[in-house]
């Protein structure tokens, strides 16, 4: 077929091979821009499986993240319900990033007020055994909007108790009337004092009493410079050129001196007792001689007895017999 | 006496607006079905097509391109900026890419690309072809033993359509760079994050319905301009391309809306 080309289309050099040439391109571009996206997908990559047990699905959609220390490093391929009620976030988990999750990892998944929901994974020990593969675990939930109804609880209790308070007839607003005579009866002729004491007669025996107290006080201020002088003359008497310290200082050296010459005399004393326990020591040794003086002098004695009492014997006058010693 | 007759009228009148709107919905399914059916056929792609095809594939694609091309990455760039000044200022920063690719790639460069080249080919093509079977053309081409369908429409449909998709796919990716570099700027660092991303918005239910999306907007395009519809006739010349805006409008919002519904529902 002729096809009629327009009037004011002139004709295309090589227009068969541009056209190819464009086919060709665009078709390289889906394909590429499909296999981009089947990679993005992680449709080339090797995987390994983690299921995650949660007691409910809420918020978790398939595709979304399973992040460690804030990088992606798991897809959520799919959520299904177990025998026993709870749901199973199953994770794809790349074998490139399958090292960061270990035995003891920690997975939780938290709902923010803003955005989607999160799972994220803990490693605290990188050393323990890596998870393996198809490995279930139980997710830690943390639900920011569970805290609402809670919150919002609270918010009531305070709302009503803060009404109550601001209420006419509440004891705050009775306390703060108060308050305000208050204010205003201290602003008054009486001020404070009045508003304490109740009358007039009452506040005006506080202010003579103060009066007298500042006299007394006044006198007492005096009697307090007075001291003050007795304290100074005190001063000069006892610590002054001539006081009873100096005269002490000095009596207290010549009580040295005398102490010192006692204790010479003392150690006279001490010679002389020496002397004297040695004197007694020969006066001892002299006593023993004199008992041996005494045995000779009695042996000798009856001898002399004896041989007198002899000669009487044998010499015929009669004579005494009794010998005096001398 | 005189109401039954005006209201006997009124109800013709009616009646007959119907069977026109009918008619010409009718009319552009009809003829969309025998395009589907003969752009299936082997046939229509025999050695002697080749000429036909190609002239208006390049015809339809190569004037567009470039002035699409650059129209679309000043408007992706300043919704780029935009966005992440927004996120930015929200501390919501780490959803501006999720924003930019659903807003740019999935919603308005298939959308714009469409309208483009329903007013820049798509119209003027349905015009020669339309303009070709008010003057008999085809009766004269089918006399000679040509099928004008398979050697003069489908030509231009499949024309059409590969402009939108082109277009489309052009824009798309250099939508996607642009976004790269406005958000890492140029370093290598950010591409697995982003390649993370762009995965999580393209789950296969995303991108079954993006491919539909601009299958149909492609086709809304190049067939609806083509047909001239019994409505058409009646409001005459002036307002019949107007008339033929309008439907191909609709078709697109329709189908932008179903899109809309199936990838947010």
């Amino acid at each position: 077929m002729e096809e009629p080309r327009p009037a004011d289309a002139p004709p295309v050099a090589h227009l068969d091979m541009k056209a190819r040439l464009l086919l060709l391109i665009v078709l390289l571009l889906i394909a590429a821009a499909v296999a981009y996206v089947l990679f993005a997908r992680g449709a080339f990559d090797r995987t390994q499986t983690l299921v995650l047990v949660a007691d409910n699905s809420e918020g978790v959609v398939v595709g979304m993240d399973l992040t460690f220390a804030g990088f992606p490093i798991g897809r959520v391929n799919r959520i299904e319900l177990s025998d026993e009620g709870n749901a199973r976030i199953v994770v794809d988990v790349p074998a490139k990033d399958a090292h960061w999750l270990r035995e003891s990892s920690v997975f939780t998944m938290e709902r923010g007020l803003v955005g989607a929901t999160r799972i994220r994974a803990y490693s605290g020990i990188l050393t323990d055994p890596p998870l393996p593969d198809g490995a279930v675990r139980k997710v830690l939930v943390g639900d920011a909007a569970a805290e609402i109804p809670r919150l919002m609880a609270s918010v009531r209790d305070l709302i009503a108790n803060l009404t109550a308070l601001t209420a006419t007839d509440a004891p705050l607003s009775t306390s703060l009337g108060n308050v305000q005579k208050l204010t205003q009866a201290m602003q008054g002729p009486r001020g404070a004092l009045g508003m304490l004491l109740g009358n007039e007669k009452e506040a005006q025996k506080i202010i003579t009493t103060l009066d007298r107290t500042n006299a007394l006080l006044a006198r007492l201020d005096g009697l307090v410079l007075k001291a003050d002088g007795l304290a100074a003359k005190a001063d000069t008497q006892v610590f002054g050129a001539n006081g009873v310290m100096v005269e002490t200082r000095a009596t207290v050296a010549q009580l040295n001196g005398l102490l010192a010459d006692a204790r010479n005399s003392l150690k006279k004393v001490d010679g002389v007792l020496q002397e004297a326990q040695a004197i007694a020591s020969n006066t001892r040794e002299a006593s023993n001689d004199l008992g041996t003086l005494r045995g000779e002098v009695e042996a000798s004695l009856r001898k002399v007895e004896h041989l007198v009492n002899e000669v009487n014997r044998k010499w015929p006058f009669k004579r005494e017999t009794e010998v005096k010693l001398p | 006496m005189s109401l039954v007759p005006s209201s006997r009228s009124a109800s013709h009148d009616w009646a007959r607006a119907a069977q026109q709107w009918w008619g010409g919905w009718w009319q552009i399914v009809h003829f969309g079905a025998q395009i589907l059916v003969l752009a299936l056929s082997p046939s229509s792609y025999r050695r002697a097509q080749h000429g036909a095809l190609t002239h208006n594939l390049y015809r339809a694609t190569r004037p567009l391109l470039p002035s699409f091309t650059v129209l679309s990455a000043l408007v992706a760039t300043v919704i780029i900026r935009i966005v992440l000044a927004t996120s930015l200022s929200y501390g919501l920063s780490r959803y501006a890419l999720d924003v930019l690719v659903r807003t740019l790639v999935l919603e308005l460069i298939p959308l714009s690309a469409a309208l483009f080249v329903a007013v820049r080919y798509s119209l003027a093509a349905g015009d020669e072809v339309r303009t070709m079977r008010a003057q008999g053309g085809f009766e004269t081409l089918l006399a000679s033993g040509v099928d004008p369908m398979r050697d003069s429409a489908l030509p231009r449909v499949l024309a059409g359509m590969f402009a939108v998709v082109t277009l489309a796919m052009v824009s798309s990716v250099l939508a996607l760079v642009l976004t790269y570099l406005s958000v890492y700027g140029f370093a290598t660092w950010g591409l697995q994050g982003f390649t993370r991303a762009v995965g999580q918005v393209f789950n296969p239910v995303i991108a079954l319905i993006f491919a539909l999306k601009t299958l149909f907007l492609s086709l809304a395009v190049s067939i609806i301009p083509m047909v001239t519809t019994p409505r058409e006739r009646a409001v005459g010349i002036a307002n019949a391309d107007l008339t033929r805006l309008a439907r191909l409008l609709v078709v697109i919002l329709m189908v932008e809306v179903v899109s809309l519904v199936g990838n947010y529902y």
